[in-house]
């Protein structure tokens, strides 16, 4: 057994498996956004707003953009994991790695509810 | 034929580095790679390799050729030979000891950890503990892992956490006991897998799959594992 503290969960099963979930939660967003630009014509602001205008939609965005948060921090961390030895070093990556996703996700809620 | 040999004596050589040499190999007749380093080594005898059983059975002498991990007594020289040319190097990832000799006490130390042996706390039967044809029929494909260590230095994510992660020739040894039906430490073994390097470092790319001498897949035990871990936490 290899003790952790820095990955998203305490077992590997559990990462692994949110790693898979946030991986189809965004591929159904990515479908989605595409079907929808491909399938409305002359899109324009009104349309766009009035997409984001409903819950359901909000919703959807918001657990796409934690999904991405998810998705990211495990494959950051595996890769840090591999390729960063010094573990200070590592840390403030991960730290860093850990804040930005923070500040994208209160962005993207300031985003999402100020339309 | 031009061998290109990995040379390193740590007592008289500051870096390692690769010798030529010119191989006359007999004419009509497919030698294995191993037959070739012993025409070498009857010139030079500092030339050093281990080897045992030159036969495919003991794994002694895995190493790097032409880029591919192999066993050196089971490769004929005609399947890896390019352009005339045959690279040998040490098996990847593991400390140099001398020329194409690797300390491999680290993938031994994996092994050791899943606790490659049968773990039965019922009282002992008069004679064996029986096992059906269909339950030994699961060992089949993981019980002849012969410890070459061919498939875990050719794994990047056993190169670069071989301290952490089991390696996919530990894992296979792992799941050949998860799997035996005379076993009875399931849980227990699963308890001391179920972290973020041990199993689930492993990324699928089946390089452990592609090197295998013995035609093993520790990919697919390993996805077997994982199954298991799952199904025991979801």
């Amino acid at each position: 057994m290899v003790k952790s503290v820095t990955n998203l969960g305490r077992t590997g099963a559990y990462d692994w498996l949110m790693q898979r979930v946030s991986a189809v939660v965004l591929a159904l967003y990515t479908l989605f956004l595409t079907g929808f630009v491909l399938g409305s014509s002359d899109l324009d602001y009104a349309q766009w707003a009035g997409l984001f205008d409903q819950m359901w939609m909000r919703i959807f965005s918001l657990l796409a953009l934690i999904s991405l948060g998810i998705h990211s921090w495990v494959g950051l961390w595996t890769i840090t994991t591999d390729y960063i030895k010094p573990t200070a070093l590592r840390f403030v990556i991960q730290a860093g790695c850990g804040l930005i996703m923070f500040v994208y996700l209160v962005w993207g809620v300031e985003i999402l509810w100020g339309l | 034929m031009l061998v290109s040999l990995y040379r390193y004596n740590p007592e008289t050589d500051n870096v390692p580095y690769m010798q030529d040499v010119e191989v006359e190999l007999p004419e009509g007749k497919d030698l294995m790679v191993l037959d070739v380093l012993h025409m070498i080594k009857e010139d030079d005898v500092s030339v050093a390799f281990r080897r045992s059983c030159r036969e495919g059975v003991c794994g002694s002498d895995g190493m790097n050729i032409n880029g591919m991990n192999r066993l050196a007594c089971v490769t004929p020289v005609s399947e890896v030979v390019k352009n005339n040319k045959l690279v040998l190097r040490p098996l990847p990832g593991l400390p140099v000891v001398r020329d194409l000799v690797v300390d491999m006490s680290i993938f031994y130390q994996q092994y050791e950890r899943i606790q490659p042996y049968l773990i039965n706390d019922n009282p002992e039967p008069a004679i064996e503990r029986l096992q059906s044809p269909e339950d030994r029929e699961k060992l089949d494909g993981l019980y002849e892992c012969i410890l070459c260590a061919c498939c875990s230095t050719a794994c990047p994510s056993f190169w670069w956490n071989p301290d952490k992660f089991v390696g996919p020739a530990g894992l296979l040894q792992a799941y050949r006991f998860l799997a035996d039906s005379r076993d009875t430490a399931t849980a227990e073994r699963l308890d001391n897998l179920d972290d973020p390097f041990s199993v689930f470092r492993c990324r699928g790319i089946m390089n452990c799959v592609s090197v295998c001498p013995k035609g093993l897949n520790p990919t697919r035990a390993i996805g077997h594992i994982r199954t298991m871990l799952m199904q025991r936490t979801t």
